[in-house]
């Protein structure tokens, strides 16, 4: 498909229609990514962690000498804290906000496979009972028989509404 | 794709791009004419200043003229007419004139400011007027136009050449005119300068008028030329039209075979190639089988203004990428030795190591190239001093040195306003007018010095000024006054002057539009301690005033202590690092009630904070904790940690857009296990620790500042 692999950073256009996804599992939900956005995979490990900011930015990890924060999509989804294990993670999504470039790593708790979802198999996302917050998510794609909520990047990962916490407030809360 | 923010206009950007560049380079220019004027006011008619000034004013003319910026172009023109006269000694440079042309470099830069919407351009009508005067005094002696006419009148010079005259053959480019140079102004240049024996202006590239471009030159000339250091004075005269005209310089004792591309240039009428080559041999002695070196067999091209850039600007990001990149190399670098060490191979570790010098080499050139000379910076504030002077009634005369000394880039920029503030002050408090140091005793002009100098791997910028000094009882009774000490307290000169550096403390009598609104200078140390400075004032009473400030040589880099507490690392920057003391369980006040508490340090109540507890970064189960002793601005304090590990020399990393808000920290950093380590924001720590909160709203802002450029600690403004 040819506007998922041209290579465009998380821009709204990047992952409105079918095209070609990263599915990964993330509290036994199957979630995808435009693969466009996708920089690399990285195994969980080393992250540094931050004091003062809100749980779900579980830290900061090299990335060949640039740091990267890295989110723990389960509870940025207000869920539960995800646990560590021999499947984790770390998928490097490259976003475009503020006028410039942003690496971010999602923590899930296993990549699955590129899947190829064509327009015709996306739903738009159910209004509740999702389980997720439904403005994270842009679209629901069906691959075979199964749902995958298409995340929407630029939202579910905004630097400004996820700086514009009060890291004091909610590292005490948390 | 809508999301592309460069999908615009590329080419508006590219130009604005442009346009930033040459407001750039034209204020360096501006910063250099003072300069310039200076050194022409103690050594007048120095031919390599006024050729500086020259070029300055005539860089900007033609740069301007590029951007259609008409105004600069106009103003600077007269500018550029009285110091070609100057240059040709036809008007001499007298105080008046320095003046004159003082205040027209001034006007040029409020022109510049006002084409980039920086207020606007007032009248220069009578500037205008003065200007053209001046120059008048020089070229109404000589008739103009007639190129050639002034060879009558060669210096004596002429004779001194050796074996006759240079034929000089220029073929103007058709861009000449655009970059704002004018043939003739060239070819008259070369005639003052003397010896020219002819000339024939070669015209047969001008089309018929209908289909000329008036703004492309397609003149030509042949020049007959003798005298001494004939290239050096050609290369002077098209100094300024850079690569836009083609020369060819033929030495005395080259012959007709040399001039066979003149039959070229003039295919169309070979008679007048045959007459030139002829009356240029005429001329010139017959060529001499001499075999001078033969390296130049052909006719010798000038490479005009080839080594007249002696640097090249590059884009800052692209030297931060550089650095980083380099910094990286060295982190892995220090794994890779970790592991030859691990290996036990004797070869891999050699290797390894020269491998690690070479790195650090690296790394230290790269450093070098964000190095830049403050200068700059100081030489604006002659003109800031001359104007304030002017409105205090003040006399003084501003002295610099060291103003090769180079740092970074960053730091330059950003110790403008401290120092700024601290000249002011100089100005406003320090020094006196010239009735009361009459009166003192002293002459009559007052001496502010900038001095700069590199002193164990920091630099040194120092202000002083020979002013009436610090008064003492003065600073007390304000102090007393404001409540910062208790009336009959005894301090040291030390702490007299530690005042002036507190919150809130301002000893001008009255308060003036320069200094003395309070805001002093515990802002100068904040920014100064922002970048990881500090400042130190000495002064003695009627003798004047003396303020020391050190810096790194560079942000980029930092020397750090690292520790450790919980499963994190922490560095902490090693300037602020007094000492290291093991912590007693039992003789810390409040350690396990709240994050703040107190121990005894050698008598003193030293308050710490935890970093587990401030940080919540859990229990490591470490018994034995220690505590490391730093020092702010408000005196010592210190932070309890769960094991020291030593000192650490380390590039910064900002932590991104996402940690803009976060209070505590100030970047990060890359150990060489690969791991992250974070860079601990001392005096916003101990903030946080002593109020809860930073101590004002713009903390937040500082941090985020601090976050990007990734080093310093929160400013309060």
């Amino acid at each position: 498909m040819s506007n998922a692999s041209s290579g465009a950073p998380a821009s709204v256009e990047a992952d409105a229609g079918g095209g070609q996804y990263l599915t990964f599992q993330s509290a036994g939900e199957a979630f995808g990514v435009a693969i466009a956005v996708v920089k690399e995979i990285i195994q969980f490990g080393a992250v540094t962690q931050v004091p003062l900011v809100p749980a779900f930015i579980r830290g900061v990890i090299n990335l060949r000498g640039a740091v990267v924060p890295v989110i723990d999509l389960n509870l940025r989804f207000s869920r539960g804290q995800s646990v560590p294990g021999k499947k984790t993670c770390i998928v490097i999504v490259e976003t475009e906000q503020d006028g410039g470039r942003q690496d971010i790593g999602i923590m899930v708790d296993a990549v699955s496979e590129v899947v190829e979802i064509p327009e015709a198999d996306m739903a738009p996302p159910p209004r509740f009972g999702a389980g997720v917050r439904a403005d994270f998510i842009r679209r629901v794609g069906k691959v075979g028989g199964r749902f995958v909520m298409i995340i929407d990047v630029p939202k579910a990962l905004s630097v400004e509404t996820m700086a514009g916490l009060d890291f004091t407030a909610s590292a005490e809360a948390a | 794709m809508a999301s592309r923010k460069a999908s615009g206009n590329p080419e508006a950007e590219q130009i604005a791009a442009a346009l930033a560049t040459f407001h750039a380079e034209a204020g360096d220019l501006l910063n250099q004419v003072e300069d310039l004027l200076e050194s022409l006011a103690s050594a007048p008619g120095d031919r390599e200043t006024l050729n500086a000034l020259f070029r300055c004013a005539h860089t900007i003319k033609g740069s301007a003229g590029l951007f259609g910026l008409d105004a600069i172009v106009a103003f600077t023109h007269h500018v550029e007419t009285l110091l070609d006269e100057l240059r040709a000694g036809r008007v001499a440079f007298d105080g008046p004139l320095a003046n004159l042309l003082l205040k027209s470099f001034d006007h040029a830069r409020v022109l510049l400011d006002a084409s980039r919407g920086q207020g606007t351009a007032p009248d220069d009508s009578g500037l205008v007027a003065e200007l053209v005067a001046r120059s008048a005094v020089g070229a109404g002696r000589l008739p103009a136009g007639r190129p050639g006419a002034g060879a009558g009148n060669a210096p004596p010079e002429t004779s001194t050449g050796h074996g006759g005259p240079w034929h000089l053959s220029v073929r103007f480019g058709e861009a000449v005119y655009r970059s704002g140079s004018d043939p003739l102004v060239i070819l008259r240049y070369l005639r003052d300068g003397g010896g020219v024996a002819w000339v024939e202006l070669l015209e047969h590239a001008v089309g018929p008028l209908e289909s000329q471009d008036p703004e492309a030159c397609a003149l030509g000339a042949e020049v007959l030329i003798e005298g001494a250091d004939v290239p050096r004075r050609i290369d002077e005269a098209f100094e300024f039209v850079g690569d836009c005209v083609a020369l060819r310089l033929l030495p005395p004792e080259r012959g007709a075979e040399d001039m066979a591309y003149l039959r070229r240039d003039l295919a169309d009428d070979l008679a007048r190639a045959e007459r030139i080559i002829a009356a240029s041999l005429a001329h010139r002695p017959p060529a001499p089988t001499r075999q001078e070196a033969g390296e130049e067999a052909g006719p010798r091209r000038l490479v005009v203004r080839a080594d007249d850039f002696q640097a090249i600007k590059v884009r800052a990001d692209r030297l931060d990428q550089l650095i980083n990149l380099v910094g990286e190399m060295v982190i892995v670098g220090s794994t890779a030795q970790a592991l030859a060490r691990a290996s036990g191979s004797g070869h891999l570790l050699e290797i390894n190591q020269q491998l690690g010098r070479l790195l650090e080499e690296v790394r230290n050139s790269a450093l070098q190239l964000r190095m830049v000379q403050i200068g700059d910076s100081f030489y604006r504030f002659r003109r800031v001093v001359r104007e304030i002077g002017a409105d205090l009634g003040k006399d003084v005369e501003v002295v610099l040195s060291g103003t090769d000394t180079e740092l970074d880039k960053t730091v330059i920029e950003r110790i403008g306003d401290p120092l700024m503030h601290l000249v002011r002050n100089a100005l406003d408090h320090g020094l006196e007018t010239p009735a009361d140091r009459r009166a003192a005793g002293k002459p009559e002009k007052g001496k502010l010095m900038l001095s700069a100098w590199h002193e164990s791997g920091s630099i040194v910028i120092e202000v002083a000024d020979d002013g009436r000094g610090l008064r003492r009882d003065k600073v007390l009774a304000r102090a007393i006054e404001r409540g910062l000490v208790e009336r009959g307290a005894q301090l040291t000169d030390e702490q007299v002057v530690d005042l002036l550096f507190q919150p809130g403390f301002s000893t001008a009598e009255k308060i003036t539009n320069l200094s003395g609104r309070g805001v002093g200078m515990d802002v100068v140390r904040r920014n100064i301690e922002e970048l990881r400075g500090s400042v130190r004032m000495t002064s003695v009473e009627g003798e004047g005033t003396r303020v020391l400030i050190r810096l790194p040589l560079t942000l980029a880099i930092i020397e750090g202590f690292l520790v450790r507490c919980g499963q994190t690392h922490f560095v902490l920057p090693l300037d602020l690092v007094r000492e290291c003391v093991s912590l007693d369980p039992v003789e810390a006040h409040g350690l396990s009630s709240g994050s703040t508490a107190w121990v005894d340090l050698r008598g003193e109540v030293l308050p710490v904070v935890d970093l587990q507890q401030a940080f919540a970064t859990g229990e490591s189960g470490q018994r034995r904790r220690s505590i490391v002793v730093v020092r702010d601005g408000n005196g010592p304090a210190g932070i309890v940690v769960d094991q020291l590990l030593g000192e650490f020399q380390t590039v910064i990393k900002p932590l991104g857009a996402l940690f803009r808000g976060l209070k505590g920290l100030a970047g990060s950093t890359i150990l060489g296990t690969g791991e992250v380590a974070l860079i601990i924001d001392v005096p916003a720590l101990l903030a946080l620790a002593t109020h809860g909160v930073p101590a004002t709203d713009s903390a937040g802002r500082g941090a985020r500042e601090m976050a990007t450029i990734g080093a310093g600690s929160a400013p309060v403004h």
